[in-house]
């Protein structure tokens, strides 16, 4: 039974640093993941900067910390979206069907691709606090505060995932994965990742408030901006735990149904 | 061999040479009429940065010092400008495929002058600029966006279809230096930063110092201000456009020597 364990616990090791290293070898992965939201991040905070003059706007230091939150969500989200591809891939090229045909637990072939995709999470989690800290940004709650955002990143990573994942198993197609790529934003548009929801257009405003994802991002936010109250530590988490649980609910599914089916 | 290739070039006319960028741009329309879930991406991404940012930054105009109540408006040029940054990019991208593929290698072989070649490349690319443009006008126009008259749509439409020639003559620049489509997001990139990095988001009072002066230096800040003066004052000044229009011929100029110098290197 341990000694099982021990083995798929290191087939999952082996296959997220697979994934890992697939994405720094893969320009086309690595961009969405590190380039676009930096460039997008410094557009934002360059060109809305004054945003927070606005009556209504929260305080804080500059408009470079509010930013932060919504950059390492954007990037988690493409992370997800580039580990589901690179697995359509991987089922594509008939490397999932290699490990299928392999002695080890199905599910962690899976679990292998979002150890990955966590891996990433928590990597752009540090990238921005780095770029943010350089560029003038303080984290009110200090090194609590940036060990707690990382751990929501990384988690969002896994959760986030997840849906990338699922979505690759049951089309078995890189394009169907890819196509999934503008939803990214719409989500993100549709949250309080780049502005206060108080202050964003309706019905924009009204489907912010509704969103997960709002949640996820308040959560890393807060301990740049001002001390993390427990209310929102638990709007976070319970996002996180809902979203985590429905995608890997819907990989389990998905990865049944490719077996039963083979295809 | 030098007085045998000038022969061919001589025997190259401008009838052949109509002919071949004909040819590149009814293959270009060819994809896009076989392929058109390809074009959706070109389109979809720059309508949903258009949507998405006027709702999520709609209230900037409340701020002293913009020029317009209406972020939409505002915001409208930038995206047409990032539509034909899209489909230029992906010009670049369906070179590489062809170079990765062969069929570039047999379109060098032919006695085709190399300018031709690229523009047939460049022109298709500025009219497929038009198919986001349409797409974002009509969601605009149905979301409130200011009439520009038709001489500021006219002027929008002729800068939308030079800003699709400079994306596509730097995305070739890229695929003839690294014939490879992972070069892609080099590509999108570059056009991302000529595109954004501009008075895209406010005017440039409003901009952060050190964005106001990358601004005041990308010669696409003007091409998006020519551009915006339609939809924001509902007319067209010609102090205001020609430097736009300067600006996009200097660009087209300076991306055209660098795609025409990867054309000559290329081998063959």
């Amino acid at each position: 039974m341990i000694q099982r364990l021990v083995a798929n616990l290191r087939v999952i090791a082996a296959l997220g640093r697979r994934a890992v290293r697939q994405t720094f070898r893969r320009p086309q992965l690595l961009a969405p993941i590190v380039i676009f939201p930096t460039l997008l991040l410094a557009i934002q905070t360059g060109g809305a900067g004054r945003a927070v003059d606005l009556p209504g706007f929260p305080q804080v230091n500059g408009f470079l910390d509010f930013m932060l939150a919504g950059a390492m969500i954007q990037s988690t989200l493409l992370a997800a979206n580039s580990g589901g591809i690179a697995l359509a891939v991987d089922i594509e090229m008939g490397f999932t069907d290699r490990l299928l045909a392999a002695p080890i637990s199905r599910f962690s072939i899976v679990l292998g691709r979002l150890v990955g995709t966590a891996a990433l999470g928590a990597f752009s989690a540090v990238w921005f606090i780095a770029l943010g800290l350089i560029f003038g940004a303080q984290i009110e709650e200090g090194v609590a505060g940036v060990a707690l955002m990382i751990g929501f990143v990384t988690l969002s990573a896994i959760a986030f995932g997840g849906l990338g994942a699922a979505i690759a198993l049951r089309s078995g197609s890189a394009s169907v994965v890819q196509g999934m790529f503008p939803l990214v934003f719409v989500v993100l548009f549709l949250s309080s990742a780049f502005f206060p929801t108080a202050l964003m257009l309706e019905p924009a405003a009204s489907v912010a408030d509704y969103n997960p994802l709002s949640f996820i991002v308040e959560g890393i936010r807060e301990p740049v901006i001002s001390s993390l109250s427990g209310e929102v530590f638990l709007e976070a988490f319970g996002a996180i735990a809902l979203i985590a649980a429905l995608s890997l609910g819907l990989s389990a599914l998905a990865l049944r149904r490719r077996l039963r089916t083979g295809g | 061999m030098e007085a045998a290739g000038a022969t061919t070039t001589a025997a190259f006319g401008p009838a052949a040479n109509l002919a071949t960028v004909r040819a590149l741009v009814q293959r270009s329309r060819n994809e896009l009429l076989r392929v058109p879930g390809a074009a959706i991406p070109g389109v979809l991404a720059p309508t949903i940065f258009f949507l998405g940012l006027t709702a999520v930054f709609g209230s900037l105009t409340l701020l002293p010092g913009f020029d317009t109540d209406r972020y939409q408006s505002f915001l409208i040029p930038v995206s047409l400008m990032q539509g034909a940054g899209f489909t230029g990019a992906a010009t670049g991208v369906n070179l590489a495929r062809d170079i990765e593929q062969g069929w570039f290698d047999r379109l060098l072989a032919s006695p085709a002058p190399r300018p031709v070649l690229l523009a047939g490349l460049v022109i298709s690319a500025s009219l497929r600029a038009l198919v986001p443009a349409t797409a974002l006008l009509i969601v605009g126009f149905s979301l409130g966006v200011g009439w520009p008259g038709l001489a500021g749509l006219a002027l929008a439409v002729v800068l939308t279809m030079g800003t699709g020639i400079v994306a596509a003559l730097w995305g070739c620049t890229l695929a003839l230096r690294f014939k490879s489509q992972s070069a892609a997001p080099l590509m999108q990139a570059g056009m991302f930063i000529l595109v954004l990095f501009t008075t895209a988001y406010a005017p440039i009072e409003l901009l952060q110092p050190w964005l106001a002066d990358v601004a005041s230096i990308n010669p696409m800040t003007e091409v998006i201000d020519a551009a915006r003066q339609g939809f924001v004052t509902g007319g067209v000044t010609w102090g205001e456009t020609w430097p736009g229009l300067v600006a996009l011929a200097s660009l087209i100029a300076l991306m055209g020597f660098f795609a025409l110098r990867g054309m000559a290197r290329s081998n063959y």
